[in-house]
């Protein structure tokens, strides 16, 4: 007995040192991809530039549909608005040029407090219901970009956005917003991490599971739904600011359906809940089409076959979502032996 | 001590009334069941006791206080818990998670806690995995806190819910059925676990159950429900012979043949002869 768990304990250990390492491996390679002197290197920036952002979305959307298992297909809606306050407080249509830094946060708050609102009137709603009414939302965003013509100056956009500057220094290649993506996907990454492992996302995932119980086992649904909605929609607030900045115009077409389908859809690819599936997935989703452009017309057939074989041959994603071994293998572990101690004596 | 008092509880769904002017008291640390045939309404009752339902009339008092019409986390925090006729583990989590979500209400971290792991969320999450691995290893269930609830054998699943039900330390706990689907051992080892409850933690017990040896062998008080209202009530031994009791149970006309055979009382085997 004593052999066999010290042997399972070494190979979880040795499992997740793996695990590292490979995860530490990837991040330097992205960190040095722009620093690299290939011809196309400035594309291949863009490229993952790009999947970068689906990535920081993807993580955003993970926490409402992955870990609280609330389905939202409007998740656009939040990245629309973090694109239109950076667009509209940094740009000559209102005249008003604050700082980057300072938007960030303004169209984080305005995301969520968005995400709060679509949040209250669908607290009672499950599955389908709330797929559909989301999906409202999402459209009606677009549709308020759209048609709003004094405010968002309608479709034909905003254009000729400030660059942001960090310390004097003004962030205006490719390189510059590959690496402000980098840092934000690892500071969200780290986040959602942490919440994951932890009383709340505890309490999103039983909500997830079975609402009702958890529920009856002392969560408070109402406030764990709406922070989920809330903390999603904050993260893909902050995509949009980005995207806004590093495009320097936005147009309404750019928050139509597609993007709130290609989240989710990347989110399923890689595993629903699993962290690291989000960042397989938006690579698979967002930059292998890219690397089918050679294949031209073929490229979407080609892709969407691929994701049909891949959905038949693993349902549960890249990397599905795996729950942490607590009982044998976290620090505390000296108490054993007490089979027939009181639970709730001490305290 | 009284611990809870419903009084003329009325649920109604449409036109059926599931619970009708349905009145209980449970003295603390207590064993207490419900019986009654399908469909009396004992569960929906349960779902009053616990928030899930509002009940139409009537109240329902714990530890003195009104929680008719409390939300179930808020019933929870106020020490009722509660385990499922039909188990519902969180199947997708570990079997040490699903204990850690019962102790919810008693945690206290927040968010700025959680993202920045301050020491009082070091503390807590320490101390909180110890408790239960502590409740895991007094239900018998060490060495499976890693397993998914999903995983595990059905008995390892009845006894799991017990101990998440036990995380957030309640006065009074519900058992719908806790011995449903279980053979006469693990029956008898259940028994001695819900006693057990009562004894070492003082916890008062109200429960549900079909299986008769297991209601007539641990129970105080007995109260018999059927079409939603309460037709009996009384010590193993009077329930036994209540003429009332025997009609629902094997119906009229039963009840003088059943009345006059010397020492005979329900159990599941004289159920089961006369249903034949």
């Amino acid at each position: 007995m004593g052999n066999e768990s010290t042997t399972s304990k070494r190979q979880i250990l040795s499992k997740s040192n793996l695990r590292y390492a490979i995860t530490f491996i990837f991040a330097i390679a992205l960190a040095t991809l722009p620093m690299l002197n290939f011809p196309q290197t400035s594309y291949w920036v863009r490229v993952v530039g790009y999947t970068g952002l689906y990535i920081i979305l993807g993580l955003g959307l993970n926490v409402v549909v992955g870990f609280a298992g609330l389905l939202d297909l409007g998740y656009v809606a939040f990245y629309a608005i973090g694109a239109y306050t950076f667009a509209l407080l940094a740009g000559g249509h209102f005249d008003i040029h604050l700082s980057f830094w300072l938007i960030i946060p303004i169209a984080g708050l305005l995301a969520s407090l968005a995400g709060i609102l679509l949040g209250l009137p669908v607290l009672k709603m499950r599955g389908d219901y709330l797929a559909i009414v989301t999906l409202g939302f999402g459209e009606i965003i677009r549709l308020l970009a759209t048609n709003l013509t004094g405010f968002t100056n309608g479709s034909q956009g905003l254009y000729n956005l400030d660059k942001p500057s960090l310390f004097g220094f003004i962030l205006k290649s490719g390189t510059n917003f590959y690496y402000l993506i980098f840092v934000l996907v690892l500071i969200i990454f780290f986040v959602v991490n942490r919440l994951d492992r932890s009383r709340i996302g505890r309490a999103w995932i039983a909500i997830r599971e079975d609402e009702d119980v958890a529920q009856m086992m002392g969560v408070n649904t109402t406030f764990y739904k709406l922070l989920a909605f809330a903390i999603g929609a904050l993260i893909g607030g902050l995509g949009g600011s980005v995207f806004a900045a590093w495009q320097g115009s936005i147009f309404p077409d750019n928050f139509n359906l597609f993007v709130s389908i290609n989240v989710l859809c990347l989110i399923i690819i890689g595993g629903m809940g699993s962290i690291p599936g989000v960042i397989i997935g938006s690579f698979a989703l967002i930059a292998l089409p890219d690397i089918l452009r050679e294949f031209a017309t073929y490229r979407l057939l080609i892709f969407g076959l691929l994701l049909v074989i891949m959905m038949i041959a693993r349902p549960e994603g890249f990397i599905p979502s795996r729950r942490r071994q607590l009982e044998l293998h976290s620090k505390s572990n000296g108490d054993q032996t007490i089979s027939s101690d009181i639970p709730g004596e001490e305290a | 001590m009284i611990i809870l008092e419903a009084c003329t509880v009325t649920k109604r769904f449409g036109g059926l009334q599931a619970v009708a002017e349905f009145c209980i008291t449970v003295e603390e640390r207590s064993i207490s069941s419900i019986i009654g045939p399908n469909g009396a309404g004992k569960t929906t009752f349960f779902n009053c006791v616990t928030g899930f339902y509002k009940p139409d009339e009537g109240e329902i008092l714990f530890k003195g206080q009104p929680i008719t019409g409390k939300s179930p986390d808020r019933i929870t925090h106020l020490g009722i818990s509660r385990t499922y006729q039909n188990i519902r583990l969180f199947s997708n989590m570990t079997a040490l998670e699903n204990i850690l979500v019962g102790q919810h209400s008693r945690l206290k971290t927040n968010l700025l806690d959680v993202l920045f792991h301050t020491p009082k969320y070091s503390k807590e999450e320490e101390f909180s995995n110890k408790e239960a691995r502590r409740l895991l290893n007094y239900l018998g269930l060490e060495g499976q806190g890693d397993q998914l609830a999903r995983n595990l054998p059905y008995g390892y699943q009845r006894r799991l819910e017990i101990a998440r039900a036990l995380a957030s330390r309640p006065n009074l706990i519900l058992l719908d059925e806790p011995t449903a689907g279980m053979n006469p051992n693990e029956t008898t080892e259940t028994m001695a676990l819900i006693r057990r409850l009562r004894d070492d933690l003082g916890i008062t017990i109200l429960l549900i159950e079909h299986d008769m040896k297991v209601v007539m062998g641990i129970s105080d008080i007995i109260s018999v429900m059927d079409f939603g209202q309460k037709i009996a009530e009384g010590t193993p031994d009077e329930i036994q012979k209540n003429p009332k009791v025997i009609e629902a149970y094997l119906g009229r006309g039963s009840v003088d043949r059943f009345l006059n055979k010397p020492n005979t009382v329900i159990t599941d085997q004289t159920v089961k002869e006369w249903n034949q």
